[in-house]
């Protein structure tokens, strides 16, 4: 690898629960270049989100390593900034000052106070939500929760910015509204990003790498999908594209040929016993 | 966001004239203030009417009136002693209410994060807490009485140890129960021990904590009246305890009136702090 910026080596992960093993992920290899846009897509319960906790540092592998910038991942930090599913805003907290509570956390030495509301105040324009600052979150949409959700990672600066499946919980006009947004914004900064997916067109649109992974238990990294379409994106123009059209099929093949999910009945009334660990960050 | 709101509001009820907010207030009294008073009328009617017939035990509410009219004008005479006025009596008690509640607040919530925040002290602890609150308030007043030499003390002992066992549960079960996704957030940005606790911990848990401060006050109230009866000096529950020893059964029905009305009055300024302090905290 020319640029390995962001690797992760051999990791695996085994949760341990009343007496069972399960082993979620199993010899993951991977390594992201600076500024890459990598999806990760699976069915849901292939540990994905697992993954990401693990680059977050939010949880430790069992085995292997992450290396970020040189550096061994061993606890969470604001140079991997994420954005959760669920926005997790701080309810009592206005918009502004959720931002606030970040940037004023991460860059306390290296802006003054004008500077740091600057920085807040631009980082939420950024994502369109500069004529909400003093409303809470209670009081916006579910979109614009996640648009701060954004500025929040963002304004902090990461290395690199981890999405779990951050517009899944969005409808389907609003969820394409903000895949516009966040493809500007990595135009605009280049950030080297992680985003988590069940969403194929999604994957497709945003990512210069899909990650494709094999269902759990143990799951593996089944395939990488090089997506090599030239930027700036246009949805519609791509609707047409046979290339974008390609890569859709590439996908879809993988998770609906390869790795269909099959779960007999007496699995999943085994599964539905044991809650474990592995269904709650699935 | 909140003034935003407001001057909005204003600006609408500038634009709509007087008329329409007359109206509306005229319908919130129809509405809230005529059900509870012609329940009252109808409650008093029916003791006026029990409590009439010669030989009653108890005095009518007219007899009351008549008997207690020197208390109820002058609320804060002051002949020395026990002596005092209705409204002298019901501050004792808040005093002590107040020293007793203030400690419980804040053992309570300091006792209860830690419960909430360490498995280790929880399993040590729970065990003790669940023994002892369910030891009545006043069984602990010989208690503190042989330990403190002196009825003050007790007494405020007596209301510190009723309210701190619902703000020790209710702060742990709030600590306990702060979303994983606000703890991630605090690993993420590495807030310290301190501010995780101002900016994360206290908000979240606050709508636990005020209701655990509303359960207690309302139990210091109860505490305090029965307290006084037995240690005596200025308080609304000694001066029960005094009109009782001296047939005066009119003076207990006013004292049963204030108590009542102070104790709501402190329910409702705990509960009305909690809404300001947790506004926003409870939607998500």
């Amino acid at each position: 690898m020319s640029n390995r910026y962001l690797s992760i080596e051999n990791v695996d992960m085994t949760f341990h629960g009343k007496g069972v093993e399960t082993q979620v992920l199993k010899s993951i290899d991977l390594t992201v270049e600076r500024g890459e846009y990598i999806s990760i897509i699976g069915h849901s319960g292939c540990g994905k989100s697992t993954l990401l906790n693990i680059v977050a540092g939010l949880i430790e592998s069992t085995s292997g390593a992450v290396i970020l910038d040189g550096k061994e991942v061993n606890s969470p930090g604001p140079d991997r900034s994420v954005v959760f599913q669920n926005h997790s805003l701080l309810p009592w907290l206005t918009v502004y000052e959720n931002v606030a509570l970040a940037v004023n956390k991460t860059c306390a030495r290296t802006k003054n106070k004008a500077e740091r509301h600057e920085w807040i105040v631009k980082n939420l324009e950024m994502v369109g939500m500069g004529h909400a600052l003093a409303k809470r979150p209670a009081e916006i949409s579910g979109g614009m929760k996640q648009r701060v959700g954004i500025a929040r990672a963002l304004a902090m600066e990461p290395k690199v910015l981890l999405l779990d499946e951050p517009f899944g919980a969005l409808d389907a006009l609003t969820r394409a509204h903000l895949q516009e947004e966040v493809m500007r914004i990595q135009d605009e900064l280049g950030n080297t990003v992680i985003m988590i997916t069940h969403d194929v067109d999604e994957a497709v649109l945003l990512s210069d790498r899909i990650v494709m992974m094999t269902n759990g238990p143990s799951a593996r990294i089944g395939e990488i999908l090089d997506i090599d379409l030239p930027r700036p994106r246009d949805r519609i123009a791509l609707a047409d594209d046979p290339r974008y059209n390609h890569y859709r099929q590439e996908v879809l093949r993988f998770l609906y040929e390869k790795q269909r999910k099959v779960e007999s009945l007496a699995q999943r009334r085994s599964a539905a016993k044991q809650p474990t660990k592995v269904k709650a960050q699935a | 966001m909140s003034t935003v709101q407001r001057s909005d509001s204003m600006s609408r009820s500038a634009r709509l004239g007087w008329m329409p907010d007359l109206g509306s207030l005229q319908h919130l009294l129809i509405q809230k203030v005529v059900p509870p008073v012609v329940i009252m009328a109808l409650l008093i009617a029916v003791w006026e009417i029990l409590c009439s017939t010669p030989g009653a035990a108890l005095p009518a509410p007219s007899q009351v009136l008549r008997d207690t009219w020197d208390l109820i004008v002058n609320p804060f005479y002051d002949y020395g002693g026990n002596d005092v006025g209705m409204a002298w009596q019901i501050l004792a008690s808040l005093e002590r209410v107040a020293y007793g509640y203030s400690l419980a607040v804040v053992a309570g919530i300091s006792l209860g994060v830690l419960v909430g925040q360490s498995t280790w002290a929880m399993r040590g602890l729970d065990p003790v807490f669940q023994v002892l609150r369910t030891v009545p308030p006043l069984a602990w007043l010989p208690i503190s009485l042989a330990g403190f030499q002196d009825s003050a003390p007790s007494a405020i002992f007596v209301i510190f140890i009723t309210a701190i066992w619902p703000i020790i549960i209710n702060t742990s079960v709030g600590v306990r129960n702060i979303p994983e996704d606000y703890r991630n957030v605090a690993r993420v940005l590495r807030l310290n021990g301190y501010e995780y606790f101002t900016r994360i911990m206290l908000p979240a848990a606050a709508p636990y904590i005020f209701s655990g401060l509303r359960i207690g006050v309302g139990l210091s109230w109860l505490a305090i009246v029965a307290a006084e009866m037995l240690i005596g000096g200025v308080g609304i529950g000694f001066f029960i305890w005094d009109a009782w020893n001296a047939s005066m059964i009119s003076d207990i029905v006013l004292a049963l009136i204030y108590v009542g009305i102070v104790g709501f009055a402190l329910d409702r300024l705990v509960a009305f702090i909690g809404n300001r302090v947790t506004r926003g905290t409870a939607q998500g």
